[in-house]
């Protein structure tokens, strides 16, 4: 007496034999009919054409075969909506039965049919449903606009069901203001714009007190809610946090990480030196390694979280080491992330024991898991440098395993090593040696090579050891080619008298057998540059590297920021923001964490970047990628005078050594920038995530590594754009603004330009009439942003036919106001000794944008959150085929700035931001993608009219 | 939120699908069945996968994966919290939760899908409420259905729904009024190769059965409720109460429910109450290794061991064992190289001993790495970590309830690195 019955068919053919049973009298065989059709629907089957029948069985008293009939009209209303009709009396007659059940069923029902027509006749009954008297009918109905949203936004607006909804949140019952919240947030996702869940303290508190009384999966979206509140100072936010940390306790884990995620954000606003703030950072530690302590399943999401509060506050978790500690029987995406933590928990305290358990896991079977925890061995040398001894020697053990596999990755990890303390461990170079047979892939071969050249003076046999790489050169990855090409080289410049003929084999294998772009410029270069100055080679092929750090794996901290926003959610599993993956991501806001309201803080937030100063003085030591973008953009953004000192001299040194053997300028930086790129095989960096780990000449260090998310032609632009802003913004060419033929003779021309905060009107003025001009003067007309001629017109001498006179115009922006149409038109009066000339010109905008135009990354965060979205324009760049950080420097020589910019998915963004005279802000996001020459451009500014004269002056400057 | 749920079995057939909202195409899971290949285990198939225009989360419980699709912004731990929720409940309806029950009673989970989520979102998931909104099926039921026609679906709004205490229906009536406590322990452990304690740590849970008639209200006090640090609680337990009296106060749920779950950390020294003595060497030279384990008792208190059984995935290069267990069974399995040894009970005065050797494969290299020991035991009357109840009281009701409370310590996944 199973339902498996119902999935036995007959030969007559099941449809047919169903419908006769549908149309059955009997109440019990109609209703065993319907069991079927679901049963065959449940496992995919098609049952569509039973439509009409099973819709007549509607009509019942049976609720079973009510609710049966409802799941299928879900299922097929879609296909046939004309039949769909029919079943509207029904559900109406339903949305009024007395028993609040059927009421509530009614209504859901109707929801979950996408039919337009159908959607029509929901909205009188579910306007009576949102008032029922009954809150189950009530917290039904919620839901329920949230699905007539989705299928016709436009229709609950103008019904108000919108208005409805928010009243709903000031319920009596908990359960329905929870589905209201549950509702809004949904429609807030796919209407960004909509101010729905607008929070204030009042509607807080009421979201509090029902936070405490409805169901779990309630809690979650109130909790998730009250995350998007920004509380107005620090008392508030430590009210909120006292109220939401019991929930810390809670046996559904979903409400634990989302409780924690609204901890970990208001926490951003208490002071430290709050007694509150250290219990909180002592409660939070227990309920995270419960997680742990759950299915595998519900471990790894945790472990995605737990990976980036570890990052933002290493103390919650650094007493927790061992519930990291990975289990032989873990999965093995639980185990990969266990690891990852550990090494981020890893300190000088519990350095043995992490060692030794990594010791353990190089032993298991997983191969993966294996290689990873090899390489977490390297990891902790780097991070822990009174535990290096301790790692090298560990590595040193696990080659003498054999095992390929370990033998490999523990090699890559030794290149890493000797990078960050360079002369210490070389006495192992000899055991590394005698493994060269067996090294099969790319990265340690590449990693082994790079050894061998950089000590090559200390290996006797060097130049054997890669002359024997070189027999097979052709069949080599790029990676370990490059390598190989370096290595020679570097051998030669250390012993260049018996290794003549090999450097210039892999010169000749290089530049005339590969076709590889990248192979064959860097042989160029280096054949360039042996023949033209071998000193010169060696003090670049040789100069001392800067030394890696550990923290090159650690995520950016603005983006960092922005995932403890998300905490909980898809963001924080795949550590990239939602922009990054959602689908439409135009409703995507951007979060960030809040100012802190105390007053010490400033220094240690990660928007305080040490300025352009502290940068240059920065040691030799790479800092955090992510401190580094940081640092650059601040570098490279500051006023032009105290602009990157360090960026002169390795452009300059880099055009002295080679420009003279190379074709173009440009095309001996892109190949210097490749070789400087490639030339270390993987730092940590470079295995993490494709950034870029390179070697550059001395002091230039710093800046060169900052950028390691861009194309490297791109930076060096960049170094030589910070360099030349010193010009002032773009000024167009001249053009005749008045011509002679309507003023008697007196042509003029000119254009507008801004240097070092003053506008300029350039003139000139061409007599071309036969008598002599004097008395000039000028006078404007009222314009949009209050031009004005700060001087009077100064033409010294009468100016005789046919000849002419330059002038520099200065203006300012205190004369009257009136608004013009076109915004930028300037009327202006022109007098001399023969009359007075009227003409008019558009000005551009550009001139207008003002040198203190940059914002701070949390202001320009918090103001375009706060502009509304009608206010964004968009406009389209066409053939424009610079790169990101070109089109950033030329940006800013004409005062806007790049406030941040970001790789995402291949294409960049560039956040901006300036400034009118007239105090107006606008920011802008800039995208590029580098295969397409149009750029998108979305401005957002409170006075949406300048949009457009901005996109032109962008436009006009990024054209010339 | 919640899009749609696809149950697959472990030979990869979509055996059942249900949709939300609008129908998804059961092709999405074709990204699931690549991760499916990629993983060597169905244990690691991981759980999040993205495709371009969904999100796949998935949890594998009792050889079924059900696998969720969304396709906006939703916590994932949500989604798989609710996922574990529906296991549970069909566990809870049907007994047993496999393919062939799913598909015995395929339209009674089809009904309880549809009511534990509308549009997505999370409607009715305590059994409880969901038992007197659909009843389970009972073979008393079927056959009372077939004659008089009657439904299994309940035509009234359960009680409880809506009322300040959800978990808990009105009207409950029994004639025996009984509260039983379960405190529950597994000790996780990683002990290294010398005997000593990497890390060890206690998750215990407190799972009750009550069976009481009326609205009762309880309360719960520990001898030592300072080793609850770290606990999480059934919504019914009053949480200001337990932070300033450190004293349960909860109305129940009627019947089964897990009143508390707690850990005792790994900072905490934790008794470990076995011990492993393993010799376990693989010869370089001949194809023939040794190995021996003891297991022996350590910090029990005075208790008996029981229901010990050890576990260990021998290398591959392993291909037979020829053992000799001085109590027990053991079994070995050439194919999966899982050696099984079911000890039973512990007998101080005469420790369990499992010795013999191993064939190698020959030519072959000694294994790179050791077997590591999984251990499994039981131990009653004892809670490991000391944690003892005071007492249990009942307020609200006139009738005098029989009271339990037991306790047992189990091993969690305790592990011995060889």
């Amino acid at each position: 007496m199973t339902d498996s019955k119902y999935f036995t068919t007959t030969k007559k053919g099941e449809i047919f034999e169903l419908k006769a049973e549908l149309n059955s009298d009997k109440k019990e065989k109609k209703k065993e009919a319907v069991k079927k059709v679901i049963a065959s629907m449940t496992v995919g089957k098609d049952v569509s054409a039973l439509f009409p029948d099973v819709v007549n069985c509607m009509q019942t008293d049976n609720l079973e075969l009510k609710k049966l009939v409802y799941l299928y009209l879900m299922n097929y209303a879609k296909s046939q909506p004309d039949m769909a009709i029919m079943a509207v009396n029904t559900f109406v007659k339903d949305c009024e039965d007395p028993n609040p059940l059927i009421r509530a069923l009614a209504v859901r029902t109707m929801g979950c049919i996408r039919v337009d027509k159908i959607t029509e006749y929901l909205c009188e009954p579910l306007r009576k449903c949102l008032k029922d008297e009954d809150p189950y009918v009530r917290k039904t109905a919620a839901v329920c606009v949230a699905k007539l949203h989705d299928i016709n936004a436009q229709l609950v607006e103008d019904q108000g069901f919108l208005d409805t909804l928010k009243d709903l949140i000031s319920d009596s019952n908990p359960m329905v203001v929870a589905n209201a919240v549950a509702a809004l947030s949904e429609i807030a996702e796919s209407h960004p714009s909509s101010n729905l869940l607008d929070l204030n303290p009042q509607s807080i508190n009421k979201l509090l007190t029902a936070l405490n009384e409805c169901t779990e999966w309630g809690q979650i979206f109130i909790l998730d809610c009250l995350a998007n509140y920004m509380p107005k100072d620090d008392r508030e936010a430590q009210s909120i946090c006292e109220r939401v940390t019991p929930r810390l306790s809670h046996a559904n884990s979903a409400v634990v990480l989302s409780a924690v995620k609204v901890l970990m954000k208001f926490m951003e606003m208490l002071s430290k030196d709050l007694d509150y703030y250290g219990t909180l950072l002592k409660k939070l530690a227990p309920p995270l390694v419960t997680l742990l302590s759950a299915e595998p399943e519900l471990q790894y999401v945790a472990l995605r979280n737990i990976n980036l509060i570890v990052q933002k506050r290493p103390e919650i978790l650094k007493h927790e080491m061992k519930v990291f500690f990975v289990k032989y029987n873990d999965p093995i995406y639980v185990k990969l992330e266990k690891l990852d933590i550990m090494i981020r928990l890893a300190s000088q305290a519990n350095i043995a024991q992490v060692l030794a358990e990594l010791k353990e896991y190089a032993t298991e079977v997983d191969v993966d898991f294996v290689r990873k925890a090899v390489r977490a061995i390297g990891r902790c040398a780097i991070k822990v440098e009174q535990s290096a001894e301790r790692c090298v020697s560990t590595l040193l053990d696990l080659i003498q395993t054999k095992v390929n596999y370990v033998v490999q990755e523990a090699i890559v990890v030794i290149k890493d090593i000797f990078r960050k303390y360079p002369n210490k461990y070389e006495s192992v170079i000899a055991t590394l040696c005698e493994n060269l047979d067996s090294l099969d892939e790319p990265e340690a071969r590449a990693a082994m090579i790079w050894i061998v050249g950089e000590y090559a003076e200390r290996i006797d046999n060097a130049d054997e050891l890669l002359e024997s790489f070189l027999e097979g050169f052709h069949d080599e990855s790029t990676q370990v080619q490059l390598q190989l090409l370096t290595a020679i080289v570097k051998l030669f410049l250390k012993k260049p008298t018996e290794t003549q003929e090999l450097v210039q084999q892999v010169l000749s294998l290089a530049t005339q057998d590969s076709d590889n772009p990248d192979l064959r410029d860097r042989g160029y270069i280096y054949w360039r540059l042996l023949s033209t100055d071998p000193v010169a080679a060696k003090e670049v092929v040789l100069a001392e590297k800067p030394l890696i750090s550990e923290e090159t794996d650690l995520i950016e901290p603005t983006l960092l920021d922005e995932l403890i926003c998300y905490i909980g959610t898809l963001a924080s599993v795949y550590h990239k923001p939602p922009s990054a993956f959602v689908e439409g991501s135009r409703g995507v806001v951007h979060k960030s964490l809040l100012p802190r309201t105390g007053s010490s803080e400033s220094v240690e937030s990660p928007e305080s970047a040490p300025s352009a100063g502290q940068a240059a003085e920065q040691p030799a030591v790479i800092p955090a990628q992510g401190d580094l973008l940081g640092d650059l953009l601040n570098l490279d953004l500051a006023p032009p005078v105290s602009g990157p000192p360090l960026a002169a001299p390795v452009q300059m040194g880099a055009v002295d050594l080679l420009g003279g053997g190379l074709d173009s300028l440009v095309g001996c930086l892109a190949g210097v920038w490749v070789w400087l790129r490639s030339d270390v095989g993987g730092s940590p960096a470079m295995g993490a995530g494709g950034g870029g780990g390179f070697t550059a000449p001395g002091p230039a260090a710093p800046a060169a590594m900052g950028a390691p998310l861009s194309s490297g032609l791109g930076d060096l632009f960049d170094l030589t754009g910070g360099v030349g802003t010193l010009s002032g913004s773009y000024v167009a060419p001249k053009t005749v603004w008045l011509p002679a033929m309507k003023a008697k003779g007196l042509e003029i021309s000119g254009t507008f330009s801004r240097q070092v905060g003053s506008i300029c009107m350039d003139l000139v003025l061409t007599n071309k009439a036969l008598q002599v001009m004097s008395d000039f003067a000028i006078q404007f007309n009222r314009n949009s942003f209050g031009l004005a001629p700060a001087a009077p017109l100064q033409v010294h001498a009468p100016l005789a036919p046919n000849q002419s006179v330059e002038i520099s115009l200065p203006l300012n922006t205190v004369g009257s106001v009136m608004k013009m149409d076109p915004l930028n038109n300037l009327q202006v009066a022109v007098k001399n000794n023969i009359d007075v000339f009227y003409f008019s010109t558009l000005y551009p905008l550009h001139i207008l944008f003002v040198e203190d135009g940059k914002m701070e990354r949390q202001m320009f965060l918090a103001t375009w959150k706060d502009i509304p979205n009608e206010n964004e324009a968009q406009f389209q760049i066409k053939d424009c085929s610079l790169n990101a950080d070109a089109v950033s420097s030329k940006l800013q020589g004409s005062n806007i700035f790049t406030i941040a910019k970001r790789n995402v998915e291949g294409q960049d963004m560039l956040y901006q931001s300036l400034k009118l005279t007239n105090g107006i802000w606008v920011l802008a996001e800039l995208r590029i993608q580098p295969s397409n020459p149009s750029f998108t451009l979305s401005l957002k500014c409170r006075a949406p009219e300048v949009s457009q004269y901005i996109y032109q002056a962008y436009d006009a400057i990024l054209k010339n | 939120m919640i899009h749609s749920l696809f149950l697959i079995n472990a030979s990869g057939d979509i055996f059942l699908e249900k949709h939300w909202k609008s129908v998804v195409s059961r092709s999405v899971c074709d990204y699931f069945f690549e991760a499916q290949e990629r993983a060597s285990e169905a244990e690691n198939v991981p759980p999040v996968i993205s495709t371009p225009h969904h999100c796949l989360l998935s949890v594998y419980r009792h050889k079924i994966f059900f696998v969720a699709v969304i396709q906006t912004e939703v916590p994932p731990l949500f989604v798989i919290e609710f996922l574990h929720r529906v296991v549970d409940t069909f566990q809870d309806y049907f007994g047993v939760c496999s393919e062939v029950m799913i598909k015995d009673n395929v339209v009674v989970v089809y009904e309880v899908l549809e009511e534990m989520l509308d549009n997505g979102f999370p409607l009715a998931t305590e059994s409880n409420i969901l038992k007197e909104l659909i009843k389970p099926p009972t073979i008393l039921r079927t056959v009372v259905n077939t004659i008089t026609g009657s439904t299994n679906v309940g035509d009234q709004l359960p009680t409880g729904q809506l009322s300040v205490v959800p978990w808990r229906r009105t009207g409950v009536k029994y004639s025996n009024n009984e509260a039983y406590f379960d405190v529950i322990e597994e000790i996780d452990a990683i002990i290294d190769k010398s005997g000593s304690t990497v890390t060890a740590e206690i998750q215990g849970v407190i799972d009750a059965c009550v069976k009481l008639t009326g609205m009762p209200d309880l309360t719960l006090s520990f001898m030592n409720p300072r080793l609850l640090d770290d606990v999480s609680f059934h919504p019914c337990v009053r949480f200001k109460r337990w932070e300033s009296e450190r004293i349960l106060s909860f109305i129940p749920p009627d019947g089964n429910f897990r009143l508390l779950s707690y850990h005792v950390s790994a900072q905490n020294l934790v008794a470990i109450p076995v011990y492993v003595k393993h010799n376990i060497s693989f010869r370089d030279s001949s194809s023939l290794g040794r190995f021996e384990i003891t297991v022996g008792p350590k910090q029990t208190m005075g208790k008996t061991i029981e229901g010990v059984m050890v576990t260990s995935q021998m290398p591959k290069g392993v291909l037979n064992m020829s053992l000799t267990p001085s109590q027990g069974t053991h079994v070995f399995d050439p194919v999966t190289k899982l050696l099984t040894w079911d000890v039973g009970k512990i007998n101080p005065q005469k420790l369990p001993n499992l010795k013999g050797s191993m064939n190698l494969q020959a030519g072959t290299s000694k294994p790179d790495e050791n077997p590591t020991i999984n251990l499994q035991f039981k131990i009653q009357q004892l809670a490991i970590s000391g944690l003892k109840v005071n007492r249990l009281d009942m307020y609200g009701e006139k009738y005098k309830p029989f009271k339990g409370i037991k306790y047992m310590t189990k091993a969690g996944k305790f592990q011995v690195r060889t």
